[in-house]
């Protein structure tokens, strides 16, 4: 066993120094014009050097383009740059907003894009709601004494990783006309399901393939919540006898609400950008049944026969205004938990 | 697998109430079944793709489908060239005898026993069932490695997640260091900024970044996805934080001995945050390996696909080749299950302590 790890150790050390040398020249090639500019600037400026990379980065491609977003969306025609590209005010915004009835996608002239207001709308219900439920289910379970808590943490976990691609293939294989799952219907005596024909189905499939997916993250969030709780309480619970479902709603519950409220606007967030799994998943179908915003916008933008940069850009900012509040609501919620 | 985090304080049971010796609460009856359905309902479609991807064309398209890979055997025949199927046939007598088909014609089969090549039989084909072993087909991995890009997507994949991984450690680690080791005005204005590009994902902006990369000349390179997603305000924020519990006499004393700035970055203060630069790193990783909305926007020729962009295509063809696309998904999953063994514990720490994914 000895000699194993020492060899072990002789390979560790050789990956290190295959990756520590290019990493010492590099360090070696800045150094030199690094020190040579502190000696020109002083200390006191040499963080805004250090930030400088990130910060050109952070507005080239975040802050810059969020202006030309909304240039993009005051602009008509098909073209891409946007100095030939004829200036139309908020017309673009008009047709979005085009609707004789908003209750009706198909009264509406981008009625794509209602559409996929709609789908977002129900996909978020059914995919939050049920996501933080079992997360919450899940985290009590696995906040018991268990044995092997380890093994049963990574069992919930590990789908968060798989990249959205194959997560959508994994299912889809099981979902197909001839799939297993259709397999086991036959063999208990159900008819076969066409899920990818039936606009319910495939939406209940876009929802539980999401939840499938992401629901460890969330999990992990409340297990620490609740791993966060004083033990003191439940004792002093224990000593005066209270029922266990007293407990729950008086001691855990309130106690877990920080967190659980950072996780259901977390899942909102995701929500409203849903696009990865279902896209490969159902391809937005049958027709638009499972189409969502940002598919809306990827259509308008890149796959349409006219490429339509304005309409795309003016529904982004639309899916940017609703992030933006989400994302207010998100710092808010998790300063209050962290302030508790 | 045991874990630091099962720390003592974790509570002792779900409602708080203690347990009597021997008798199961409700509770402890659905903990269990719901543990169990839980390891079903997440391992058995992982478990069914990886069964699935060694079948064969032949062998995915049987319905219902087997359990595990299976292929007909076949067998050399005295004086026929190629290997006969073998089948089992039950008898008229009701007696079951293993025979090679050498053709079929129409719901009659013209079959030989190999023990004795000589005797022709004419069997129906409603009597005999294929008799078959398990076989992996190791040719549904081979194939798309050798004849299709595959083996290009892979490395396009290996490429953007390793430059893209590199670049956003050095500048997000810079940044961090700036803002946790100076006192500057305009720190926190900094700060807020930083937080506040988190408001703004790439969703938000996907037509003007394209504009952004195409003037650059970046579309259809690997450079138009390393770049745009390089600089994270999660990996800003969380290296600030580390950095800040950084002793500042330790500064002081590097200063003391005229180390530039620079070095103090490079030798001080990046080693003593390698937990968390780790944490980054491997988050980088997950997120670039995974990456697909972007890169499928800005790569539009198969030579600069990556292997989830490469894997969609594939899928997206008419004549969708199941047993390559089921093999390929297996490629792509385990880079992230190697990771995922090998640090499920910083992967978790990290999300529970940052609430980033």
């Amino acid at each position: 066993m000895a000699h194993a790890d020492d060899k072990a150790t002789g390979i560790g050390d050789v990956l290190q120094n295959v990756v520590a040398w290019p990493i010492r020249i590099l360090f070696k090639l800045i150094d030199y014009p690094v020190t040579a500019i502190q000696n020109v600037i002083g200390i006191r400026r040499m963080p805004w050097l250090f930030l400088l990379p990130n910060l050109a980065f952070f507005g080239m491609f975040v802050i810059i383009p969020l202006f030309m977003n909304f240039a993009y969306s005051l602009t008509g025609g098909t073209e891409l740059f946007i100095s030939e590209r004829p200036y139309t005010g908020g017309e673009q915004y008009g047709f979005l907003f085009d609707c004789d009835n908003y209750a009706d996608p198909i009264s509406c002239r981008e009625d794509r894009f209602w559409k996929g207001i709609f789908n977002t709308a129900v996909f978020i219900f059914f995919q939050v709601s049920f996501m933080v439920l079992f997360s919450l289910i899940t985290a009590l379970v696995l906040n018991r004494e268990i044995r092997g808590r380890g093994f049963w943490r990574a069992v919930f976990f590990f789908p968060v990783l798989l990249s959205p691609v194959v997560v959508a293939l994994i299912w889809k294989w099981i979902l197909l006309r001839d799939g297993i799952l259709n397999a086991f219907l036959i063999s208990i005596g159900l008819d076969r399901i066409l899920f990818f024909v039936s606009p319910e189905w495939a939406m209940f499939w876009a929802v539980f393939v999401s939840i499938w997916a992401h629901m460890g993250f969330y999990t992990l969030i409340l297990l620490a919540g609740l791993q966060a709780i004083q033990p003191d309480l439940y004792e002093a619970a224990e000593m005066d006898g209270t029922r266990k479902e007293r407990v729950f709603f008086r001691i855990t519950l309130p106690l877990l609400w920080p967190n659980m409220l950072v996780v259901i606007v977390l899942a909102l967030i995701k929500g409203v950008q849903v696009f990865d799994e279902v896209y490969v998943l159902t391809g937005g179908g049958p027709g638009t049944a499972t189409q969502f915003i940002v598919q809306y916008i990827y259509n308008t933008a890149f796959t349409n026969q006219v490429q339509n940069f304005g309409l795309a850009s003016a529904a982004s900012m639309v899916l940017g205004v609703v992030l933006f509040i989400l994302t207010l609501t998100q710092l808010a919620a998790t300063r209050r938990r962290d302030n508790d | 697998m045991t874990d630091a985090t099962q720390s003592p304080r974790s509570v002792k049971t779900l409602l708080g109430a203690r347990r009597g010796r021997g008798k199961m609460h409700w509770t402890d009856v659905f903990t269990y079944c719901y543990l169990g359905f839980g390891l079903f309902l997440m391992f058995a479609p992982v478990v069914w793709l990886v069964l699935s991807s060694f079948k064969t064309p032949a062998g995915l398209q049987e319905f219902p489908p087997t359990f595990l890979p299976l292929g007909q055997i076949s067998v050399e025949v005295e004086g026929y060239d190629e290997p006969l199927l073998l089948f089992d046939v039950t008898m008229e007598d009701g007696s079951v005898q293993q025979l090679a088909q050498v053709r079929r014609i129409g719901i009659m089969a013209q079959m030989v026993d190999p023990e004795n090549p000589g005797e022709r039989l004419q069997i129906p084909i409603a009597t005999r069932e294929p008799v078959r072993e398990m076989r992996m087909a190791w040719e549904n991995y081979r194939d798309p490695l050798e004849r299709f890009n595959f083996m290009r997507y892979l490395w396009n994949s290996v490429i953007v997640t390793a430059a893209a991984t590199m670049v956003t450690l050095l500048i997000n680690s810079m940044a961090a260091y700036g803002l946790s080791i100076y006192e500057f005005r305009g720190r926190n204005a900094i700060m807020l900024f930083v937080i506040g590009t988190l408001m703004i994902p790439i969703t938000v902006i996907l037509v003007p970044v394209y504009l952004v990369v195409t003037n650059l000349g970046m579309i259809n390179s690997l450079w138009a996805v390393i770049l745009p997603g390089a600089a994270t305000p999660t990996g800003v924020f969380l290296l600030r934080q580390y950095m800040l519990t950084i002793p500042r006499d330790l500064i002081e004393a590097a200063r003391m001995d005229k180390a530039s700035e620079w070095q103090i970055y490079w030798r001080v203060v990046m080693p003593l945050a390698m937990p968390a630069v780790a944490v980054l790193a491997i988050f980088s990783i997950m997120w670039r390996w995974n990456e697909f909305l972007w890169p499928l926007i800005v790569l539009n020729r198969s030579e600069v696909y990556t292997l989830q962009v490469g894997l969609n295509a594939f899928q997206g063809e008419l004549d969708v080749q199941w047993h390559y696309i089921l093999a390929m998904t297996v490629v792509t999953l385990i880079p992230v299950v190697i990771v995922f063994a090998f640090l499920q514990r910083f992967i978790t720490t990290g999300i529970a302590s940052s609430g980033m994914k």
